[in-house]
């Protein structure tokens, strides 16, 4: 009987040391960004590192401009959520609310497979085939015009396209289960009333599965803002402001590029990046949590 | 005598390969109340969801013969269902207010059926409110959720909204089982009410009710129609000895 009860307590222990190792490691890693990301902030100035745009770490006279990489990460991840979400939205209704056939189950896997597929896949898709496409688009629309820095394709749509793809599947699958949350007895009485199936999903079903539809978009918004392999790939390198035939570095791309070789205060640019990424991170999650909490009420 | 407003002949419902209802005969007069009585699982409410076709819903579900509303046969291919339910209103076990505004709720219907103008719309979800004897309660507060209503209010919005697309005849299905007493007394007197204007068509699985409201009665069992007639006929002579035991409470 004692055996077993200290059993219980060394399990219950082990349980617990397991569980504080998560809130351990949230706690370091913000305790450690804030460390290495605040210096840089004293060196060069609040306002100059974030509002100024030119990035030249290694000139005779260096700048750290991030303006346009805090930008360009904006632009690109709402750009990719504003095409995700209707695509993500409609293709969800119709996993959920239309196809009880075999179509619905190979939809449903295809954008399963679309989750599981690793970003650097998504690169080498990029770089194959929407930046030859880009580069066509690039020499049409810029043929004449002696300002334009040709790309090659290397573009701030292709990064777009990419990301877009490479949420929808958070989109579609959140999306999906708030519509299957949505009870039966609400469609009923819509149809009950007239009103047809499509009339139905839409003024019914879709605005009380919204909550949820709302926390794919959030989680959406969290990848794409944290994607930094595929956007290296396809988006060429160069810190620009986000127009869309631009080359671009957003904040994750800036750091993978950059950190290998960076010393000094050039580095210590670079955590502050990372600071900003993960502040932004923090936001989006901390909107998801409010999301929910409101879902619960 | 009243007009018949339903007219069912020969009807055949099937699940897969269950008969839930064999050779269903009956005629539903306009403005009176008819109750469907009968034990769990004797097809009454399937009965009621062939009337407004929702029993289309249930992929399995089959239906054989001839349901006539207003003279047309409403499983004609021609039917639109739209419109159908539109004409043939229901009111559901459970309150199932939509997560919207009480008045949303109400101008839903009419909404989707097209009707956009602002003044018409209030002046509908006006009217319906007063007709589901809810109005007075909430009239103050038509743009708070519907779902912040107590039960018994929630379900006399359903039959609001149920009004609100100007139907001729109401389906309720059990409305009053998930309520208490003193909301169930408000929505009977309210159905005494609704039958000077509409047909209404109700499944209950409580006699006392189908005694004290309806004028109709049919009883139901094993999917078929046992006794149809005047309610009071039904209760005070039955002619068959299974409608006598089951309203003298043998079974059921």
């Amino acid at each position: 009987m004692k055996t077993k009860a200290i059993i219980e307590k060394i399990a219950h222990i082990i349980f617990l040391i397991s569980a504080v190792v998560a809130i351990f490691a949230v706690g370091a890693i913000t305790i450690f960004m804030f460390i290495k990301g605040t210096p840089a902030f004293k060196s060069i100035g609040f306002l100059d590192l974030l509002f100024k745009s030119e990035w030249a770490p290694t000139a005779t006279n260096p700048t750290y401009g991030i303006a346009y990489i805090i930008l360009s990460s904006i632009v690109a991840t709402f750009s990719a959520i504003i095409i995700s979400i209707p695509i993500g939205l409609l293709t969800a209704v119709y996993i959920a609310e239309m196809a009880n056939n075999k179509l619905g189950e190979i939809v449903r896997t295809a954008v399963e497979l679309l989750a599981a597929i690793p970003s650097v896949i998504y690169g080498l898709l990029g770089i194959m085939i929407l930046n030859p496409l880009m580069y066509k688009l690039e020499r049409l629309i810029f043929i004449n015009n002696p300002n334009h820095q040709f790309t090659g394709g290397s573009n701030l749509l292709s990064a777009i396209i990419v990301l877009a793809l490479m949420i929808l599947p958070t989109i579609v699958s959140v999306s999906v289960s708030s519509l299957n949350a949505v009870s039966d007895k609400l469609r009923s009485a819509s149809l009950a009333l007239g009103a047809s199936k499509i009339q139905s999903i839409f003024s019914v079903v879709i605005p009380a599965a919204k909550s949820g539809i709302l926390t794919g978009a959030v989680l959406g918004i969290g990848r794409a803002l944290g994607e930094a392999m595929a956007i290296n790939m396809v988006a060429g390198g160069v810190v620009n402001f986000p127009l869309p035939f631009n080359s671009i570095r957003t904040l994750t791309t800036q750091l993978v590029s950059e950190i290998a070789y960076s010393s000094g205060l050039h580095r210590q640019v670079l955590f502050t990046v990372g600071l900003i990424l993960y502040l932004f991170i923090m936001f989006v999650n901390f909107c998801l949590l409010k999301v929910r909490k409101k879902e619960e009420d | 005598m009243e007009n018949t407003k339903i007219e069912v002949k020969d009807l055949n419902l099937y699940y897969g390969d269950h008969k839930a209802l064999k050779n269903i005969n009956i005629d539903i007069k306009e403005k009176a109340i008819t109750a469907f009585i009968g034990p769990s699982g004797c097809g009454k409410s399937s009965f009621l969801k062939t009337l407004n076709r929702m029993n289309d819903l249930v992929d399995v579900a089959r239906v054989e013969g001839l349901v006539n509303i207003n003279g047309k046969d409403i499983y004609d291919e021609k039917t639109d269902v739209t419109l159908l339910r539109k004409e043939v209103g229901m009111v559901f076990q459970q309150p199932n207010p939509f997560p919207m505004s009480i008045y949303d709720n109400v101008a839903y219907g009419p909404r989707i059926h097209g009707i956009k103008d602002k003044k018409r719309l209030d002046k509908i979800v006006e009217n319906s409110l007063k007709g589901a004897a809810i109005y007075d309660e909430v009239k103050d507060r038509l743009k708070k959720s519907a779902l912040s209503l107590s039960g018994g209010q929630q379900q006399r919005i359903c039959i609001a909204r149920a009004l609100a697309v100007e139907p001729d005849i109401i389906l309720m299905d059990e409305p009053t089982s998930a309520l208490d007493p003193i909301s169930t007394s408000k929505i009977e007197d309210l159905m005494e009410e609704l039958k000077k204007k509409y047909t209404v068509v109700i499944v209950t699985h409580n006699m006392q009710q189908a005694a004290r409201i309806s004028d109709y009665t049919a009883f139901f069992l094993n999917g078929e129609i046992v006794e149809y007639g005047k309610t009071n006929d039904i209760f005070s002579y039955p002619k068959d000895k299974r409608t006598e035991d089951y309203i003298t409470g043998r079974f059921g």
